[in-house]
């Protein structure tokens, strides 16, 4: 096999491989990201059914209530527009009202929120990044409790 | 008094790395030996005081110094001792000087054990080193000084965020940055050699040694990593495609490409480009990791925009780092003669193979971490992206890695007859079949699960199916088995199980799928079923810590009506911050393990309980284990020390071999 065979073999084999790997990158981002709203921002999006999403704000004071055993329903507000999320599981350690949460999954018909992930982070100075830009937009912003650093 | 002299020792480290930033340069421009010679004498002084200032900051922690910023928001006078050390490196500041401690260690390191190496190489790899410990000294000294004063000193801490205080992060850190910042050795050879011009095998024979330290820090530190946030976040999962996460793995991929394509410059002279490359790759992906994690960017673009001193500093040092060495190879690598040829079907052209792999996964990962951020910073749609994509990208570029591991290592040098290989594959592929027929018959279960289980198989045998034939191959008997296993290399013992170790970790990954996850609420007494055994909630229990007080929920495992193992999952709060957290409850039961943590303790004693059975799970960090014990034996290997050259010609008598 001669040297320019070979750096053909070479080249060709690159390309394909990163030719597999866009494809898949594209591919995996058209379907699988999902977008984070918060409850205004929600109000004004047409979404198609299905669509996972996220939705992050504050736990409304005095929203959560428990349907059974494990299951809860609260309120997520950005003190403008609030929409209701229900979740079946564990609530994180950090959930509690008037904290930051963020919660995925889809948005029924009924326009109530099926959670089945709810994430609260690490530390209770540490609000999920898209519910303190949310609040900032909306000017509620505290200083102070900026995020701390986790040493990982 | 002693805050000021580390504060001050880190200040003379700096004028030293200056120091050591140009006086060897010019050295090896101008061919002056004694300017050359300063190098060595003045990294080791430099990690001495680095190591100082070190001392120092953990000295004001461990007495509670309250009039330290650093110590008031990161400690707490009733922490225990272990945590008042682990916690210097448990925040923004801290973890800064130990990235410092660990780039100047391994200067050090150079400068000590490296005396074979040609002088000019020698003293422009200490340089390029300390252009980079100037950068972060700097960086430190004007952005994050951890020996900061207040001038009125509260009589109590803040605490450490009780997530960090754990074992596991007490090992954690320090590994990852040995491999990390370990990565710098490398980058600093490859400019080195870029700017004296001299790129051959011998440059690959003293790198290997230093990517082989650095891979088997970042491999076991990832792993660690990956435990601690299985066990602390109390989720069950182990790997969350967390961009903090994908920041130590897209340095590991380089670093894994970049120790297999060693192995071919060094033995056959051939892909010097590519070796240099992939040596600037890996560290400017610590660096870009380092970027992402200190610089505040992942909380919130905007912050990062609203104080961007510690974050433009740090891309600052990015840039220039990772353009200017860029800039050089571009230079430099026109004038690179090619070395030995290789037709396709070759250990070379498999381990071509490999590093295209390695890169275009490094290259997913990377696009899956920071296209979120570019996103939200140019039209400000915020998305996330998790495993859905990973899952789609990262493993069927991985999956051709593993079938293709046994092959790379049959195939000789040169030239390699693929259907030869195949057929002394033969024992794997059958081993990897009946083992998935046997799956799907006994246990049936998820198809992904079944199929993965039957590669992993198939990868383990097939790592050992090359040391097997030269070990037993022909006439054997105990006595020339024994001879054989002294005389063989042991880097082939050490290939044979780290490529093992990852079938291990493939198999602990696979068995995910037979799992079992139930979230109930438990009154005391009460049974639930998980996976073959059968948990019984006993009570809540109140303790006491040093610093916190929880609740332990003491529950029963048991299979076949006998006991196998007690759990105790507990919510602890501590009070300092206010804070709670969760203490999963582990039962490590054959390779499997019962996972269980609490929340919400009412007080008739009904808790709300996640339980999971998690069937091999304990694999996935095992097989991380093999992995850098494969790497410890391959660095044992006559030929990886990083001596090897000045002992040879001392020992020109056959000696035995030192221990190591």
């Amino acid at each position: 096999m001669t040297r320019r065979k070979r750096r053909l073999v070479l080249i060709a084999s690159a390309l394909a491989a990163l030719g597999l790997a866009l494809g898949l990158v594209l591919l995996a981002l058209r379907d699988n990201i999902v977008f984070f709203y918060g409850p205004s921002e929600l109000a004004q999006k047409t979404l198609h059914e299905g669509q996972r999403l996220r939705i992050g704000g504050l736990v409304k004071q005095g929203s959560l209530v428990r349907e059974g055993e494990s299951t809860m329903r609260f309120a997520v507000t950005d003190t403008k527009q609030e929409v209701e999320v229900t979740y079946s599981g564990v609530l994180p350690d950090l959930f509690r009202e008037g904290q930051g949460v963020v919660a995925e999954g889809t948005l029924g018909k009924d326009k109530i929120f099926h959670a089945d992930s709810i994430l609260a982070k690490h530390d209770e100075r540490y609000m999920p990044r898209e519910v303190a830009d949310a609040l900032k937009k909306q000017g509620l912003w505290r200083e102070g409790a900026e995020a701390a650093s986790i040493g990982k | 008094m002693i805050v000021e002299t580390g504060h001050y020792a880190l200040v003379l480290a700096l004028a030293l790395a200056l120091v050591n930033s140009i006086l060897p340069v010019w050295g090896s421009i101008a061919r002056d030996r004694r300017l050359m010679a300063v190098a060595p004498p003045v990294a080791l002084m430099g990690f001495g005081l680095v190591a100082y200032a070190y001392v120092a900051l953990t000295t004001a922690h461990v007495v509670s110094d309250f009039s330290l910023v650093n110590v008031v928001e990161n400690s707490h006078s009733a922490k225990p001792l272990i945590y008042k050390i682990t916690g210097v490196w448990g925040n923004h500041e801290g973890s800064m000087l130990l990235w410092v401690l660990v780039l100047s260690l391994f200067a050090a390191a150079v400068a000590l054990f490296s005396r074979s190496m040609p002088q000019d190489l020698r003293a422009n790899v200490l340089a390029v080193q300390s252009w980079i410990a100037a950068a972060f000294l700097l960086f430190i000294l004007l952005t994050s000084n951890p020996f900061a004063r207040l001038a009125e000193a509260p009589a109590e801490g803040n605490d450490l965020n009780p997530l960090l205080q754990d074992p596991g992060l007490a090992i954690h850190p320090p590994l990852l940055y040995l491999g990390y910042v370990g990565l710098s050795i490398t980058y600093s050879f490859a400019a080195a050699a870029l700017i004296s011009g001299r790129i051959d095998a011998v440059f690959a024979r003293f790198v290997r040694p230093w990517t082989l330290i650095a891979w088997i820090s970042l491999t076991l530190g990832i792993a660690m990593g990956s435990y601690w946030a299985y066990y602390t976040l109390g989720w069950g999962g182990f790997w969350f495609w967390d961009p903090v996460e994908n920041a130590s793995l897209m340095p590991w991929l380089a670093a894994t490409a970049l120790l297999h394509c060693t192995a071919v410059m060094e033995k056959r002279e051939a892909l010097k480009i590519w070796t240099i490359f992939l040596s600037i790759l890996a560290f400017s992906l610590s660096l870009v990791g380092t970027f992402l994690v200190r610089s505040g960017v992942l909380t919130s673009v905007h912050a990062f925009a609203s104080d961007p001193t510690r974050g433009v500093f740090i891309l600052l040092i990015l840039v220039i780092f990772i353009g200017g060495s860029f800039a050089l190879f571009a230079l430099r690598a026109g004038g690179l003669k090619q070395g030995g040829l290789f037709a396709p079907v070759s250990r070379e052209g498999a381990l071509v193979l490999n590093n295209l792999l390695l890169t275009t996964c490094c290259a997913t990962v990377f696009i899956g971490t920071l296209y979120p951020l570019a996103l939200e910073a140019v039209t400000g749609e915020k998305i996330s992206v998790g495993a859905p994509f990973f899952n789609l990208t990262f493993v069927p570029l991985f999956i051709p890695l593993f079938i293709l591991m046994p092959f790379g290592q049959l195939l000789p040098w040169k030239r390699g007859d693929l259907a030869g290989v195949a057929q002394r594959l033969t024992v794997a592929f059958g081993a990897g079949l009946i083992f998935m027929a046997l799956l799907a018959a006994w246990r049936g279960g998820p198809a992904v699960s079944v199929i993965l289980s039957g590669v992993a198989l198939y990868v383990l045998a097939g790592s050992f199916v090359d040391l097997g034939r030269r070990l037993f191959g022909g006439d054997i008997s105990a006595s020339i088995v024994s001879q054989r296993v002294r005389c063989l290399p042991r880097h082939a013992f050490g290939t044979a199980f780290a490529h093992a170790g990852l079938g291990v970790t493939l198999l602990g990954l696979a068995a995910t799928g037979w799992g079992a996850e139930k979230i109930i609420s438990l009154k005391p007494g009460e049974r639930v079923e998980i996976g073959p055994y059968e948990l019984t909630f006993e009570s809540v229990v109140p303790g006491n810590g040093p610093n916190y007080s929880e609740l332990v929920g003491r529950t029963v495992i048991g299979a076949k009506g006998a006991v196998v193992a007690t759990i105790e999952p507990a919510t602890r709060f501590y009070p300092a911050r206010g804070m709670n957290r969760s203490e999963a409850g582990i039962a490590t039961l054959g390779f499997g393990q019962v996972y269980m943590s609490i929340a919400d303790v009412a007080a008739n004693g009904v808790v709300n309980a996640r339980i999971f059975w998690k069937p091999l799970v304990s694999l996935i960090w095992i097989g991380a284990l093999v992995m850098a014990f494969g790497g410890c034996l391959s660095l044992s290997d006559r030929s990886f020390r990083v001596g090897i050259a000045r002992r040879a010609r001392k020992a020109q008598v056959p000696s035995p071999q030192p221990a190591e």
